[in-house]
Formats: structure tokens, C-alpha cells, sequence
């Protein structure tokens, strides 16, 4: 099986799909000839010319409404919005049209898009180059949400996405993209290929939207996390030498309540992880469902550990970053209650 | 009866391209370049219906031999001039260091504005000290031009101890309240309509003061910049909305941005705002387009948009290689040559300076640079200096709230 980063997985998603259905179009800013800023999209405009893969005018909104309009067409449109930090022009076009459009006309028209951005900080961006708005998406009914953590993943759930009918918004945490990041920032950057989720099957396979993973069976407590904190969420378990359960939730909407109910009932405990800021994020959703489902499992408070309800800062980036050191806090606190 | 049926046409989609791309030799041939000096000079309170061929044609001062022709020549004192190019080779040459500071891995990012230097050192100096502009990132030419010193830049830059902005912005998103340079945004084209908005309040209050904002030609297809348009000709705002058509936006040509078959200016006409299309590399047909909308403004004309026809010299920031997308030639074809060297070549023309004052000139910028730069790295670059952590939560709202006083306990261990 080849060995990819989680560029490549992406790619290779956009491609088999491509190849498949030629109802699938590619476009956004930088995306065509260039391939995308962060090259994701590299080589399709070549493979499958001009009229599949195309760059755009910088117009977020342009882009979501022309995506709709090619969706009631009956293409499948995967469109780029180059850093979700800029996905606020097309807020309107994904909240009011694109999610509302199935039920509005009661399943006569519907718009099956996706749109990829890539999200998350880590990489000194600054304040528009390193949010975390999933939340924001979770909220609004009509729209599916999905963040990866690993190559493998990444390859499945993006052609999930492509071939759902629904339109979803797909995270790309960007500290991902070359290799696995556990929050340590100041030791050496690890590549992909040493990771078993980089092998990556060259063709079509999915991961159904929906359904979370656990990447590391415990017995003490359960985490749930995607995207970057995934891999943060291991490093701490493993640093405070506590046997907790990691989810990986993968699609946030819709969640997978069983899994996530099946674990905290089982550990009695639960820590919830994102990089996201805090108040109204999706931990607080994630919180609450634990609580319905589990409430009299629970053996101590959920803890929630996530970015701070600021802008994301340029130079204090480590002090804004959820990482390690605070994850191991939270396990342990969530562990010292009898 | 046989009626021969015309079989209906396919539709096919259309997908600007440009001219060249790497690996093909650079070509501007079709650009249509009015000569210097053709384009008439309207009075500045003129109808706009009379100054719709403005878009289509490009003012221009500055002819090949360096001489200055026409109606829109300015009248400029030698002082003025030597400003000016000063201020120019000045930004450059902080571009030149700051770029290599940043690959030196002083700090996490850079834009240079190398060919574009012109745009914002000449519209600032025809613009009064206390206008107010709203700039988009490639402007660090306006700070240059109102004197604001270059050390307190770089310790933006370096996000250091003191850094104004408290270490919490992007590099080169300066704000300087001081000379009215606002807060520059990384999300492209917000500060277009906040412009008009701000002249609507001087107008409201029977204010002097005019602003003038900036966006790259890619953003012109940001719906902010309709909102700009639509409401400073409704409320003939005191405003300057100029566009610098640098003929790139990362790696998309400029007819991505629509600008294929018509002009940037043009865009003006159907909003019913004058439009002008100027020589972005011609420190004085800049000058002198800006001059002319201001006093437009000025005078309760209304607004005025400007494009400004220039070159992407360098690359769109450290985190791209344009030798991806354009021929890597293709700044050397630019037919509209380098601001700095045609407003030296102006001089010299004139007798007011010679090659051997430019070198002088060029090693006291440079000496000006390498001072303030090591001044900088003194109080620290990237991560050596941080502010004070405690600092992450000001500023979100005037006063600290308390889940933000909570928050910021806990992170300090509290
Ligand atoms: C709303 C938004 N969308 C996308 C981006 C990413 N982006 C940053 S600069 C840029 C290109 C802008 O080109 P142009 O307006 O021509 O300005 P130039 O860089 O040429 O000065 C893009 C797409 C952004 N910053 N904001
Ligand atoms: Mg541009």
C-alpha cells in the first residue's frame, strides 16, 4: 500500500472521485493550475482539465453559491475555502441555502457539496489563519461536519463526503497535513510515513459519516476528541500514565452517540478535548450529551480543555494551544475523584 | 416542406488563462498603454457623466526619457520629489531586510510590496497627514511616507516586548491610530467598506477629513467590495477606493478577478462613480490621480475609484514560490518599468540629482534599516521577547470578563 501524508490521502479522495463521477468539480481560490495553497489539489487541473478543476474569483460566498446552483444541477461540487478562517463571506449561502435547501423545498432540490477547509493553529497564522469554527457549523441544522485526524481517514471520509447527498463541511486541521502533531512544538517534527494511517489503499474505500473511532481502548476514562487534539490526547495519556479510552469522533454532525455513550458508561469518567475556544463550542454539546446519556455512570465531572475564548494570538501560540500539559491536568483531575 | 433544423449549440464553460505560465516566454503584448501625457485632466468637480472614458484609458505622466507630459503632471516642489523616492527606496529596502529576516527565521512571515512602491508612498503624500486610511496588507509604503518609524515596525514583525499589538497579529498587520492608519484585517476587503464608513462619519459631522482605502485586484470579486461602491455613491462619501490591479492574487491572473474583458476602473461606471485608471509604477500620475480625488472628495464630489495598473514583483508572501504559476522572467517584461528607477530617471532629467546622490541615497536607507534592524533584534525577534502572557486575554472586551479573569487564572496557574 503507498505511503501518504495527509495531502496525498486528500488528493487521492479528490482524484478517485473525479475518475469515477464525472458530476465531481474541484474549484476554489489557487486551486487549479496551482493546485492550492497547500497543495492538496495539486495535479487534478492537469488530469481532469479546465472545466473540473478551476480557480476561482476570492469570493467564499461566490464560491458556496455557485456550488449550490451546480449541486441542483446535479453535480457533485468539492470546492476549497483556503483557510476556514475565511469562510465567513460564504456564511449565509451554507446557512441559508445550502442547508436549508432540501427541507425547504421538501426534498424537490438539494445541493450535494462539500466544502474543505483547513483549520486549527499550530502554525504561527495568527488570528486568521489558525481558527477552529466547527462549532459554529454543528449548530446550524442541514449541514454535516466532519474534521479527520490521520491520512487514512482523511481519504474515506472526504469520498464519504463527496458521495453523501447532503452538503458537508469538511475540517482539514492544517498542523496535520505533513505529519502527525502531539502538541509538542518544540521537539522534532515526526513525517506521516512512520504512522500506521498512512497507508493509504490507492483506490475507493469509505468511512461512513457518523461513526467515531476509539484509536486507544482504555478502562479509567473516556476522551473525546478530533482532528489535531487526537493526537494530543495520546501523547497526555500516555505522559500521565493513565489507561484512558480515545475517541476519535471524525464527523461531528451527526455524532456517534452510541460509541461515545457505550465508553463514558463504562469508564464513569470523561474529558473533552478541542482546540476550538470554549464558550458555545462544541464540547459544550459533547458535554451535554454525556450527561443525558450517562448521567448516573459519571464517577466525577467532565472536563472540558480547549483554546481560550480569545483570538488566536501570534506570539503567545504555545500559551493559547491546548496542548499536552493541560490534557494530562484534566486526566488527572477527572481521575482523583473516588 | 424541409426546414433545415439547426442542430442547438453545446455550451461550454469559459476559464480565464493567462498569457504565460512557467516555462513560456513572458508576454504583455497586448496591453494596451496610453502614451504619457494623451489622457486629458478633467476639472476635479466634473460630472461623472463626463469622465466615463477614464476607466478604458491610463494616465500616465512619466514618458520613456523620463520627462513629465501632459495635463496631469503635477506641479511638485524638487522637496516633494526627493520625499517621495526616498520613501520609496526606503520601503524597499526594508522589504529586502525584513524578507531575509524572516528566512533567517526571525519571524513566522513576510510581504514585500517590491514593484508597488509607488502606490502607496506617492497616495499618502497627496493625501493630507490626518485623512485616514485603511490599507490592505501590501501598504507598508504609507507608514514610510508618514514617517512613522521603522523600528516600531519591525517590533510588530518580530511580535517582540515592544510591539504595540502586544505580539498578538500576523506580521505586517500593523495598526497605527497615531497616523491614521487602521487596524489592517487578514480576512481580504473588510476594510473596503469600513472606508466609506468612516468618510460617511466625517461627512455627517462636517468633518475635513477624507479617507482612502485599498484592496489588490483578486479582492475586487469580495462582495465587500460592492458594499463599498453601493454605499459610497449613495452617500457620495468622502472616500478614495483604490484598487492596485498588481495583476496577481496568489497565482490567479487578474481575470480571475474579472479582469479579462473589462477594466478594474470600469467597474465605477456602473456604480456611477468616476473612475480612474492610472500608471502604477508613475510616482506622479499617482500623485496627481490621487491629488485629483481628493480635492473631488474634498469638495462634496463624492467618492472617486482608482486602479492602480502595476506589477507583483516579488512573491505574493514568504510562504509562496510564484515560479509555480508565472514565468520567472516575467517581472523583467513588465513594460511599465520600476517606480523608483522612473522617478530617478525623472530627476536626473530634470538636473535636480545625479547617479552618484541615488548611491548615496541608496546606502543611507540602507544604513537606516540595518540600524533600526538591530535595534530590533536587540529587544528580541520571534519568541525571544514574548509579551507577558497575562496579556493573551486584554483587549477582547474593554473590561475583563470573568470567564475571561477565570481563564486567565488558570492559565497562569493561579
Ligand atoms: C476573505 C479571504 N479570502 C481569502 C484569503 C486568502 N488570501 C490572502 S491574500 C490573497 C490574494 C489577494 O490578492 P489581491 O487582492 O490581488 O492582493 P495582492 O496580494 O495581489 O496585493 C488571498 C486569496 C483572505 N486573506 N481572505
Ligand atoms: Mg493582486
Amino acid at each position: 500500500m503507498p505511503t501518504m501524508n495527509m495531502i496525498q490521502a486528500l488528493n487521492s479522495a479528490m482524484d478517485v472521485m473525479m475518475q469515477r463521477d464525472d458530476n465531481v468539480v474541484v474549484f476554489g481560490e489557487d486551486v487549479g493550475y496551482f493546485g492550492g495553497v497547500f497543495r492538496v489539489t495539486a495535479g487534478l487541473q492537469k488530469k481532469y482539465g479546465q472545466t473540473r478543476v478551476f480557480d476561482t474569483p476570492i469570493a467564499e460566498g461566490g464560491i458556496l453559491g455557485t456550488a449550490i446552483g451546480m449541486g441542483a444541477y446535479g453535480l457533485r461540487p468539492v470546492v476549497e475555502v483556503q483557510f476556514a478562517d475565511y469562510i465567513y463571506p460564504a456564511f449565509d449561502q451554507l446557512v441559508s441555502e445550502a442547508a436549508r435547501l432540501r427541507y425547504r423545498s421538501a426534498g424537490e432540490f438539494w445541493a450535494p457539496l462539500v466544502v474543505r477547509t483547513p483549520c486549527g493553529g499550530g502554525i504561527f497564522g495568527g488570528q486568521t489563519h489558525s481558527q477552529s469554527p466547527e462549532g459554529i457549523f454543528t449548530h446550524v441544522c442541514g449541514l454535516k461536519t466532519v474534521m479527520p485526524s490521520n491520512p487514512y481517514d482523511a481519504k474515506g471520509l472526504l469520498i464519504a463526503a463527496i458521495e453523501d447527498d447532503d452538503p458537508v463541511v469538511f475540517f482539514e486541521p492544517k498542523r496535520l497535513y505533513n505529519g502527525p502533531f502531539d502538541g509538542h512544538h518544540d521537539r522534532p517534527l515526526k513525517a506521516w510515513s512512520s504512522h500506521p494511517t498512512s497507508d493509504v489503499p490507492e483506490g475507493h474505500y469509505r468511512i461512513e459519516l457518523g461513526k467515531a473511532s476509539i484509536v486507544r481502548p482504555g478502562n479509567d476514562v473516556t476522551v473525546l476528541c478530533y482532528g489535531t487534539m487526537v493526537h494530543v490526547c495520546l501523547a497526555a495519556a500516555e505522559e500521565a500514565g493513565i489507561d484512558a479510552e480515545i475517541i476519535d469522533l471524525r464527523t461531528l454532525l451527526p455524532v456517534d452517540v452510541d460509541t461515545i455513550e457505550a465508553s463514558v458508561k463504562r469508564t464513569g469518567r470523561c474529558v473533552i478535548v478541542h482546540e476550538a475556544t470554549r464558550t458555545g463550542g462544541y464540547g459544550a454539546e459533547l458535554s451535554a450529551i454525556v450527561q443525558e446519556h450517562c448521567f448516573w455512570h459519571l464517577q466525577a465531572p467532565i472536563e472540558r480543555v480547549t483554546g481560550w475564548d480569545t483570538p488566536y494570538p501570534h506570539a503567545l501560540e504555545w500559551e493559547y494551544f491546548p496542548g499536552p500539559a493541560r490534557v494530562t491536568a484534566a486526566l488527572k483531575r477527572a481521575m482523583e475523584v473516588a | 416542406m424541409s426546414k433545415k433544423m439547426k442542430k442547438p449549440e453545446s455550451l461550454r464553460l469559459h476559464v480565464p488563462e493567462p498569457k504565460s505560465r512557467p516555462g513560456h516566454s513572458s508576454d504583455f503584448g497586448e496591453m494596451h498603454l496610453s502614451p504619457a501625457g494623451a489622457i486629458p485632466r478633467p476639472a476635479a468637480d466634473a460630472a461623472e457623466s463626463k469622465l466615463r472614458e477614464l476607466p478604458y484609458g491610463l494616465i500616465r505622466v512619466l514618458d520613456d526619457a523620463g520627462q513629465a507630459c501632459g495635463e496631469w503632471a503635477p506641479a511638485l516642489p524638487t522637496e516633494t520629489l526627493l520625499k517621495g523616492l526616498r520613501a520609496m527606496m526606503l520601503t524597499r529596502a526594508f522589504d529586502e531586510r525584513m524578507m531575509r529576516a524572516q528566512r533567517q527565521g526571525k519571524t513566522s512571515f513576510y510581504m514585500k510590496c517590491t514593484g508597488e512602491e509607488a502606490v502607496a508612498v506617492a497616495q499618502a503624500m497627496a493625501l493630507h497627514p490626518d485623512d485616514m486610511l485603511f490599507p490592505s496588507y501590501r501598504q507598508q509604503g504609507l507608514l514610510i511616507a508618514r514617517d512613522w518609524p521603522i523600528l516600531d515596525m519591525m517590533c510588530q514583525l518580530y511580535s517582540n516586548s515592544a510591539d504595540r499589538l502586544k505580539g498578538r497579529q500576523l506580521p505586517v498587520m500593523y495598526s497605527v491610530r497615531e497616523v491614521g492608519f487602521f487596524s489592517i484585517s487578514g480576512n481580504l476587503g473588510t476594510q473596503f467598506p469600513q472606508a466609506v464608513g468612516w468618510a460617511m462619519a466625517s461627512a455627517i459631522k462636517n468633518d475635513t477629513r477624507i479617507a482612502a482605502s485599498w484592496i489588490g485586484d483578486g479582492t475586487t470579486a469580495e462582495s465587500d467590495f460592492h458594499h463599498a461602491m453601493t454605499f459610497a455613491t449613495v452617500y457620495r462619501a468622502p472616500v478614495i477606493l483604490n484598487v492596485v490591479n498588481n495583476q496577481w492574487a496568489i497565482s490567479s491572473f487578474q481575470g480571475i478577478a474579472g479582469g479579462e474583458s473589462a477594466t478594474f476602473a470600469a467597474r465605477a461606471i456602473g456604480y456611477g462613480m468616476p473612475g480612474l485608471r492610472v500608471d502604477g509604477n508613475d510616482f506622479l500620475a499617482v500623485y496627481a490621480a490621487t491629488q485629483w480625488a481628493a480635492e473631488r472628495a474634498r469638495t462634496n464630489h463624492g467618492p472617486t475609484m482608482i486602479e492602480l495598473y502595476t506589477y507583483r514583483a516579488a512573491p505574493h508572501s514568504t510562504s509562496d514560490d510564484p515560479n509555480a504559476y508565472r514565468p520567472s522572467d516575467e517581472a523583467a517584461h513588465w513594460p511599465l518599468g520600476d517606480p523608483i528607477l522612473r522617478l530617478k530617471q525623472h530627476l536626473i532629467a530634470s538636473g535636480i540629482w545625479s547617479d552618484e546622490q541615488h548611491a548615496a541615497l541608496q546606502k543611507e536607507v540602507e544604513d537606516q534599516v540595518k540600524v533600526a534592524g538591530r535595534e530590533a533584534e536587540r529587544i528580541g525577534t520571534l519568541g525571544s521577547a514574548n509579551p507577558d502572557p497575562s496579556t493573551l486575554f486584554e483587549d477582547v472586551f474593554k473590561d475583563l470578563p470573568v470567564h475571561l479573569r477565570r481563564q486567565r487564572d488558570e492559565m497562569l496557574g493561579a
